[in-house]
């Protein structure tokens, strides 16, 4: 894993199909109001196309671009702020918790269109939080693989 | 030795839970008690209680928002449980002490 994966044939066929699986992920999670999917499902096919990203890279290659703090921060955000804070706006407009029919207050399309953003907003936060801790656990077990050898 | 006890608890636990497998309700049957308790609520009223086309995402994150919010919780901590142990494991092993 210290050096870059030198292969012709695996580089190219995955610089071609990750944009495909990371389009395709955010299709489940979008069209999960009416097809099996959301947030958990996107999360972990997205979260493979970076762990795709990273076993033809090696963790040495992409050192910058993923900081192993930055995954993390992400993720406590999506669990944190995404949903539990789509929670509490409920509550402050005086409905019970995730209660989303209290979001009409904000957004000017009625209850129907604020039920339908505020599960999207919380899938959204699902997806985050399930993207940013497989590919966290990747990289840590891959860099503690680095230091051990 | 320690490996046939270990098989032996194996093989007792399966007899034990395969006991248990008699006393459930036929496969598809309508009165079984997951089916007549909440769910008849689920499947009539998603429409006019939630406005989601999908039952299966009323459920989730409507009726059990709850549940998904802790669940989602619970895969944070399995990443900050791995941010843990290994973090301290490599700090550790710089101090010297294995």
């Amino acid at each position: 894993m210290e050096e870059k994966w030198e292969d012709l044939i695996i580089e190219t066929i995955s610089r071609i199909l990750i944009p495909f699986i990371q389009t395709y992920a955010l299709y489940v999670l979008a069209h999960g109001h009416s097809s099996p999917g959301g947030g958990f499902q996107g999360g972990c096919i997205y979260a493979a196309s970076l762990i795709l990203l990273f076993l033809l890279y090696g963790p040495r290659g992409l050192e910058g671009n993923f900081p192993i703090k930055f995954l993390f921060i992400l993720s406590a955000l999506g669990v944190g702020v995404s949903y539990a804070g789509i929670g509490a706006l409920c509550m402050l407009f005086g409905k019970n918790f995730l209660d989303y029919a209290a979001l009409n207050n904000l957004l000017p399309h009625g209850p129907v269109e604020a039920r339908y953003y505020g599960i999207a907003m919380v899938e959204t936060g699902v997806q985050f939080t399930v993207m940013c801790t497989m590919a966290l656990i990747f990289l840590k077990l891959l860099q503690e693989e680095r230091t051990s050898v | 030795m320690k490996k046939k006890w270990g098989i032996l608890g194996a093989l007792f636990t399966f007899l034990a839970l395969g006991q248990a497998v008699k006393d459930f309700p036929a496969l598809g049957d309508p009165q079984q008690p997951a089916s007549i308790h909440v769910v008849p609520r689920y499947v009539e009223k998603t429409i006019e209680e939630t406005y989601v086309p999908n039952a299966i995402t009323s459920i989730i994150a409507d009726y059990r928002g709850y549940d998904t919010n802790y669940e989602t919780t619970v895969i944070f901590t399995a990443g900050l449980s791995v941010m843990m142990i290994l973090g301290g494991a490599l700090k550790w092993r710089k101090n010297g002490k294995t």
